[in-house]
């Protein structure tokens, strides 16, 4: 919406410039997005809120003005020469949806001079991005413009003989040609309006081709309405049309400003068209609309806006909106006019006050209510913990919850996998944005593909997110998960110690991560998982619970995700991770005496997990063995085909007393045997 | 032989100033004061003194060895010296090549901005709650005040999975879920973070986005605590020298509502482009709980009051880190995300 400042003065005095005036309506809830010159004109761009629907009417927004200025309101002239016919022997309006249309009035004008309208009406509807048709149909968006009040002109000789206006319920799958020349199917909630049974106009929205003001056109019957909004908006949505018009009663216009507006037009016809104005209004209103009368209490203004206005002060801002009221005991009862249905509530009338009192002019106060702990629960500082361990080895990427489908394709989901029952977006942007994700890899895989793409390599990233399952009717499960993709090598640099972000670069991570939060004995099992190289990952299980997966990527997966190099993957679920969770306590003394290492190189045969040969190092070595790692892993020239070499390095200690060389000894010989006995481990 | 003596001080003084390493001066302690050494045959000569003598050149020859003993130690310590600043001086790196584990990761700064909000908030009692991000109509409209064809609909396009069923449009449904909950106790002092979604994609919207919602019931919540809090909350996260402003808005959920501006962070409110020339930059939408929304969520209206705020976390981010296209907080590209 746009209003000339020019057309502005005519209804009101403001001592302002064009700027200031923006300002002060800005501040007092009518948002001015700019100010643009217009010849000599400036015109203001309004960025009203739903709620203020009734400044799309110059009148309106010159009211908003008076309430600032203080300053007289001067409506538009309406006084007319009505000849000595009546309108009753001209036309009959009847309303058999009232709940749709609760009022109806139309004005019938003879002898119309088609023209264009003068420059003055041509460059005011121009400023509000009207275009000028002719002197007719510009006279009734001017005072649409003008009162917020839309109208329309039918060619009254067009209309069918019986010269009945009737205001129903469309049919389901009527039909009607609109004014655009568009076929319009309707349904049982749509609005026409009729020539005794025909439609001529789908109300509200706009006029049928079949009754459209022509250059023939002499006689003219203008119809001033008032439909209710709910119905018009879902009619407006129904056939996808949004009008001046109906953008207008949408936001609710005045029921009793229906007559003012089509005298308004009845006389700016007389003026510039030259038309005979037939004597009387056809006004249909069967149940006429209750005035609202709200009770504005000074006290509870004050309550609700710690400020410590007076009563004079607070039936001043009302007074000021030229809304009248009567004191009750201290109090105001309010009669709102019909044009504000906005308000309709105490804390309406509140904010009216406030917003013309100024917000900058109530003061600021701390709050002093109850003293509450602010804080976070253990789950979300767990989740805190965790990003912030992950953002120590990784980018955080943020992607979008909604994937597209094919995607389960790329990631080789098998065609019953639970992974693709997914929730869908029924109205989505486009398919790409259509499904809710039910894992976080794509997103990941994708983001690599885009970086790898840019060049820029040596990509590591994890994003923490809700996956969504669907259990309808049920709201979905949310999950929270965890994930991470790499690939290529940590940050190379001239020390050349960069190394391969592979299975065991991740594997080392989860393990580290795992351990931080208390998370022990952690099984890493053979993982089916159709997404990853089936000899390199592997699932995190902790007793009978899955935790996630982590493994490398299938390669036929970044075939289709357009990943050349290498790339390795993690899943882990968060809640999951949170309820295994343990606080870290001290669980052993330090031995005070001397600790014994011995090595051990067997070699077993390739296909064998290292896991199931420290399994019996350690039942072997019992109380007394420490610790146990790997530290040599080797296949090739020096081992059998089909074996492998296993280096392990073994700490013995007790807590009580120093061990004997011979002691030692004999363990690692009892292992020995054990491992060649069980495992058919040679010693190397 | 007291000459001798003399002459041996004199010719090993000058032989211990010019060895050179520690050999040479093992050779010299040898020759000098070692069993067989030239001191020590002196001192066997004594015996063939007579008794003034032996005494005099007693003392000479054992003054002679301990000064070239202290001699020897003290040269000894200088060659130390030497060698280890040598050593030090060999070991010499080039400081200025980079350190050794380059920054390998980094929190998105959506997660930066939204990890201080929620601190800021925290730190004046406020807890954390959330909600499902797939959420009921009814919490995400109907409960707040957005009736079925409500022309206020249209401030959100929204995404629908089904008819009652939706992407959250805001974090405010779980205004209502937590209200729920707590009713009748009071206060009501949370913040919610979140994603959220609406049917938007152009330069400056994102069909999916973050919100930090923020919601303070109690007996007597005034618009007034809302200005204090949310001037505390702007100084916290812009600094100390922001100047803030409260414009009239309109929200279904709240009334009065407002939308608070922050002087422009760039040019500090003498206008430019990057606020359009005003010097206000919107940040947040507030204002006093609706009655309705109150009662939806079981609170007396009458009796208890409160406020509520939102902001959009991309919004603040942009702002603070001096963003220039929201799409890239979005793109994932490592160029991008390494600068935070």
């Amino acid at each position: 919406m746009h209003a000339s400042i020019d057309w502005l003065k005519d209804y009101i005095d403001f001592p302002w410039s064009a700027e200031e005036l923006a300002h002060r309506l800005t501040m007092a809830g009518i948002a001015i997005e700019g100010v643009e010159q217009v010849g000599d004109d400036k015109v203001l761009g309004l960025d009203l809120t739903p709620n203020r629907g009734d400044c799309l009417g110059m009148i309106n927004l010159a009211r908003e003005v008076a309430a600032l200025t203080g300053n007289e309101l001067s409506r538009p002239p309406v006084e007319l020469h009505e000849n000595s016919e009546t309108i009753d022997d001209y036309i009959t309006v009847e309303i058999i949806a009232p709940d749709l249309c609760p009022r109806y009035t139309a004005r019938l004008v003879k002898n119309v001079r088609l023209k264009p309208s003068p420059d003055w009406m041509q460059a005011r509807l121009l400023s509000c991005g009207v275009r000028p048709i002719n002197n007719v149909v510009d006279v009734t968006n001017y005072v649409m413009l003008e009162c917020n009040q839309p109208l329309h002109a039918f060619d009254y000789d067009l209309l069918s003989p019986a010269k009945t206006i009737l205001v129903r319920r469309a049919q389901e799958g009527e039909h009607i040609t609109t004014l655009d020349g568009v076929d319009r199917e309707l349904n049982d909630e749509s609005l026409l309006i009729t020539d005794n049974g025909r439609p001529v106009a789908l109300a509200g929205i706009m006029g049928g081709a079949n009754t459209e003001i022509s250059d023939d056109t002499v006689t003219v019957l203008l119809e001033s309405a008032y439909f209710e909004n709910i119905g018009i908006r879902k009619t407006s949505r129904l056939v996808g049309l949004r009008s001046d018009s109906s953008i207008r009663f949408e936001k609710g216009t005045d029921v009793n400003g229906v007559v003012f507006a089509v005298n308004r037009a009845a006389r700016l016809l007389q003026e510039l068209a030259d038309a005979e104005v037939v004597s009387g209004v056809a006004d249909c209103y069967p149940q006429t609309i209750a005035e609202k009368t709200v009770l504005l209490r000074p006290a509870r203004v004050n309550y609700l806006l710690g400020t410590e206005l007076s009563s004079g002060q607070v039936s001043g801002y009302i007074a000021s909106l030229r809304f009248s009221y009567v004191e009750q005991s201290g109090d105001l009862l309010v009669r709102v006019p019909s044009y504000r249905p906005d308000i309709s509530q105490e804390v309406d009338l509140i904010e009216e006050v406030a917003r013309l009192h100024g917000y900058e002019n109530i003061p600021a106060q701390r709050p002093c209510g109850t003293v509450t702990q602010g804080g976070l629960t253990e789950l979300q500082s767990f989740r805190d913990r965790l990003g912030r361990f992950m953002a120590a080895w990784f980018y955080e990427a943020v992607t979008y919850s909604f994937v597209p489908p094919r995607w389960f394709d790329l990631l080789r989901l098998e065609p019953d996998n639970p992974l693709r029952e997914a929730v869908v977006v029924s109205n989505p942007l486009s398919e790409e944005q259509s499904t809710m994700r039910t894992l976080m890899l794509p997103g990941l895989l994708e983001t690599v593909s885009r970086n790898l793409a840019r060049k820029n390599n040596n990509l590591a990233f994890f994003e923490m997110g809700s996956v969504f399952y669907p259990r309808p009717p049920e709201q979905p499960e949310e999950a929270l998960k965890v994930a991470v993709v790499v690939a290529g090598r940590t940050e190379p640099g001239w020390f050349k110690s960069a190394v391969e972000m592979d299975f065991y670069y991740l594997k080392g991570i989860a393990e580290a991560l795992l351990e931080s939060v208390g998370i022990e004995e952690v099984e890493w099992i053979e993982c089916q998982d159709p997404s990853y190289h089936p000899g390199r990952s592997a699932w995190l299980r902790y007793r009978n619970t899955l935790i996630g997966v982590l493994g490398e990527i299938h390669p036929l997966v970044r075939q289709n995700f357009d990943i050349k190099p290498r790339a390795c993957a993690m899943e882990l679920d968060v809640g999951i991770l949170f309820e295994l969770s343990r606080l870290k306590v001290m669980t052993e003394n330090i031995s005070r005496y001397p600790a014994a290492e011995r090595d051990i190189a067997i070699v077993v045969r390739e296909g064998l997990p290292a896991r199931e040969v420290e399994a019996v190092i350690r039942q072997r070595g019992g109380q007394l063995l420490r610790a146990v790692s790997v530290f040599d892993v080797y296949a090739g020239e020096q081992v059998a085909a089909g074996s492998k070499s296993l280096a392990f390095k073994m700490t013995f200690q007790s807590a009580d007393r120093t061990l004997t060389e011979a002691e030692v000894n004999n363990l690692m010989e009892e292992i020995r045997s054990a491992l060649a006995a069980e495992l058919q481990a040679t010693s190397r | 032989m007291i000459d001798t003596l003399n002459r041996i001080k004199e010719e090993t003084r000058q032989n211990i100033d010019r060895a050179q390493d520690f050999e040479t001066l093992t050779e010299i302690r040898v020759r000098i004061l070692g069993r067989k050494g030239e001191i020590t045959q002196v001192l066997r000569g004594l015996k063939e003194l007579d008794p003034g003598q032996k005494v005099e050149v007693g003392r000479l020859a054992n003054e002679v060895k301990d000064g070239l003993e202290q001699l020897i130690e003290d040269k000894q310590r200088q060659l130390k010296a030497r060698q280890l600043e040598l050593a030090l001086q060999s070991e010499r790196l080039d400081i200025t090549l980079p350190g050794r584990p380059g920054k390998s990761g980094g929190q998105h700064p959506i997660s930066q901005v939204n990890d201080q909000i929620r601190t800021i908030f925290t730190c004046l009692g406020f807890t954390v709650a959330e909600g499902p991000e797939v959420e009921m109509e009814y919490y995400n409209f109907e409960a707040l005040n957005v009736p079925r064809d409500h022309p206020a609909r249209d401030m959100q396009d929204t995404f629908y999975i089904t008819r009652d069923m939706l992407l959250r449009t805001h974090t405010s449904p779980v205004q209502v879920r937590v209200m729920e909950k707590m009713a009748p106790q009071l206060p009501v002092k949370i913040i919610v973070p979140g994603r959220v979604y609406r049917k938007d994609d152009d330069a400056t919207h994102s069909p999916m986005f973050h919100q930090v919602e923020g919601l303070l019931i109690d007996e007597h919540i005034t618009f007034a605590n809302l200005k204090a809090m949310l001037m505390l909350f702007a100084r916290q996260i812009f600094g100390a020298e922001v100047k803030v402003r409260y414009r009239p808005s309109f929200f279904p959920f709240t009334e009065p509502s407002a939308e608070m501006d922050i002087s422009c962070v760039n040019c500090g409110g003498e206008g430019c482009r990057v606020c359009g020339q005003t010097g206000w930059l919107e940040i947040l939408g507030a204002g006093m709980v609706h009655p309705r929304v109150l009662e939806y969520g079981g609170y007396d209206a009458e009796k208890h009051t409160g406020f509520a705020f939102g902001m959009g976390i991309e919004r603040i981010a942009m702002l603070k880190y001096q963003i220039n296209d929201m799409r890239l907080l979005f793109d994932n590209d490592t160029r991008f995300l390494k600068q935070f």
